[in-house]
């Protein structure tokens, strides 16, 4: 009883970020925005360090700083001569290594790196988790409401802007959810692993859905489980919390793998 | 009626290259206008600035109100992470009538396949039926006959000219393969970045010496040289109507 009271807000937060995680999740897959993610995740570094720097608040820093990566992402493609995977590999290890120039000049360093880097869900406050429960929700709403015209463009853009779907505001409106939503979940897995809460769930989901949008709830659900688990394991067997939430999941995904032989 | 579509002096330039130069197009309510050029005339492009899925360098694109596309683009490549039968992409445009427009090009079979695993043909037979199920007054076709046989495209434009006085929409067809399309097209555009000739088959056709020309396999690859290399001719001085083969680009 101890533990799951001890537990509910961790697991409140993650079962709420599972929410946007699914469908979120499932469009990087689709669109092969892995690196996407974890360039916003590692901008999260020099997010915490400006917010000590300039002693602001850390969520909304990160936040900023994610929403500004995503920004410059954009300007970066327009006529670019690289790939975007390239563009990207430049903005994420920039961010890095502005990040940590940041943090070795400011002079309040009272920060856990191994938690930035790993999460501390189980040191999550009250404060966080409205934070976590606004951005979670809305994503999944904005995610829900724009969808059909959010898969049609992933099969094809032209097709897309032909039959009426701003296709530029649109690719805006899913980078600025994924940055967002990426920001804000960095305490429960860290920068590190955040992009796997986003990738792993939805490539499991894969093998038991038939439709993308069974494909998002199921990847919502299994989120979910792995955080449940994960966190009741960790508590358990004293394990990190985070990367037992990211075992759990590849638990999943690989199970799903092996039984499963979708269409 | 108005035009669904007109453009009036159409440039597009990508850095230093010329794709579309003063191009002025309309297209009118039931009609079959076809877009023939070689390859790297700027056809998928001057569809795309019609579209308004680019913007044009300069000139005018007007979009009558009532304008409803179905668009087949020439590519389209789905993640097979994206699980997505062909009755689902089908019923994302229209739940009404898809078995009966299944049955019509001939993909009742691959209802329940998934649409990563379509072959060229078979995707683009599924993208047109998708199209057909908007209910659109103007149905546009890039290259349609992409990785289909022979037989099959004249198969496949027997159906668009059936389609068109069905729904009563007009088509607009691009193709790089002349001869297949004539004889059931109301307009043809030959662009080469510019337009350099357009007609109308129906006075083009009785014409005997341009039948046999266009009338054969053959003729296609002469029709399509001359666009290659010289425009002093065109393809045939009835065609070129317009004035547009005059030598003068």
């Amino acid at each position: 009883m101890e533990l799951i009271k001890f537990l509910s807000l961790p697991m409140l937060s993650g079962v709420l970020l599972s929410l946007a995680a699914g469908p979120l999740g499932s469009l990087m897959v689709w669109r092969r925005m892995a690196y996407f993610g974890d360039t916003v995740a590692h901008s999260a570094l020099l997010g915490v360090a400006l917010a000590l720097l300039l002693n602001a608040d850390n969520t909304l820093m990160v936040g900023l700083v994610a929403l500004g990566v995503a920004g410059l992402l954009w300007l970066a493609e327009y006529k670019a001569l690289m790939a975007t995977d390239t563009l990207l590999g430049i903005l994420s290890h920039t961010a890095l290594a502005v990040g940590m120039i940041v943090f070795s000049i400011s002079p309040n360093q009272q920060v856990s790196l191994t938690g930035l880097l790993f999460g501390d869900i189980l040191l999550i406050d009250t404060a966080q988790i409205i934070w976590i429960a606004t951005v979670a929700i809305t994503a999944a709403l904005l995610a829900t409401i724009r969808w059909r015209a959010l898969v049609l463009m992933t099969l094809s853009e032209d097709l897309a802007a032909a039959e009426g779907v701003g296709v530029k505001r649109h690719r805006w409106l899913l980078a600025s959810m994924i940055a967002i939503t990426v920001a804000t979940a960095i305490p429960v897995v860290g920068i590190l692993l955040i992009t796997a809460l986003l990738i792993i769930p939805a490539a499991t989901a894969r093998y038991w859905a038939n439709t993308p949008s069974q494909m998002a709830i199921i990847a919502a659900f299994i989120c979910s489980i792995g955080v449940v688990f994960g966190l009741i394991g960790a508590v358990w067997f004293n394990l990190p919390s985070g990367p037992t939430v990211v075992v759990i999941l590849t638990s999943c995904y690989t199970v799903s793998r092996l039984i499963r032989r979708p269409a | 009626m108005q035009s669904l579509i007109a453009a009036d002096q159409l440039s597009l330039t990508l850095g230093q290259t010329n794709i579309l130069d003063r191009i002025s197009i309309s297209i009118e309510p039931n009609e079959i206008v076809t877009l023939v050029g070689p390859n790297g005339a700027g056809k998928s492009s001057l569809v795309k600035v019609l579209l308004g899925l680019i913007s044009p360098s300069s000139g005018e694109v007007h979009r009558h109100p009532s304008l409803k596309i179905g668009y087949v683009p020439q590519h389209f490549n789905v993640d097979p992470s994206m699980p997505m039968s062909v009755r689902y992409l089908l019923s994302q445009a229209s739940n009404d009538g898809i078995d009966a427009i299944a049955e019509r090009l001939t993909i009742s079979h691959l209802l329940d396949r998934p649409v990563y695993r379509l072959s060229g043909g078979e995707k683009q037979r599924v993208l047109m039926a998708r199209a057909l199920l908007l209910k659109p007054n103007l149905l546009v076709l890039d290259e349609p006959a992409q990785g289909v046989d022979v037989g099959g495209q004249v198969e496949l434009y027997a159906l668009i000219n059936q389609l068109r006085d069905e729904l009563d929409c007009s088509v607009l067809v691009i193709s790089h393969d002349l001869h297949l399309v004539m004889a059931s097209t109301d307009r043809v555009i030959c662009l080469n970045h510019h337009i350099c000739c357009h007609g109308l088959p129906t006075d083009v056709q009785s014409d005997p010496a341009y039948k046999a020309l266009l009338g054969e396999r053959g003729a296609q690859a002469l029709a399509l040289y001359q666009h290659h290399h010289d425009h002093h001719h065109g393809i045939d001085g009835d065609v070129c109507n317009d004035g547009g083969c005059d030598g003068t680009h």
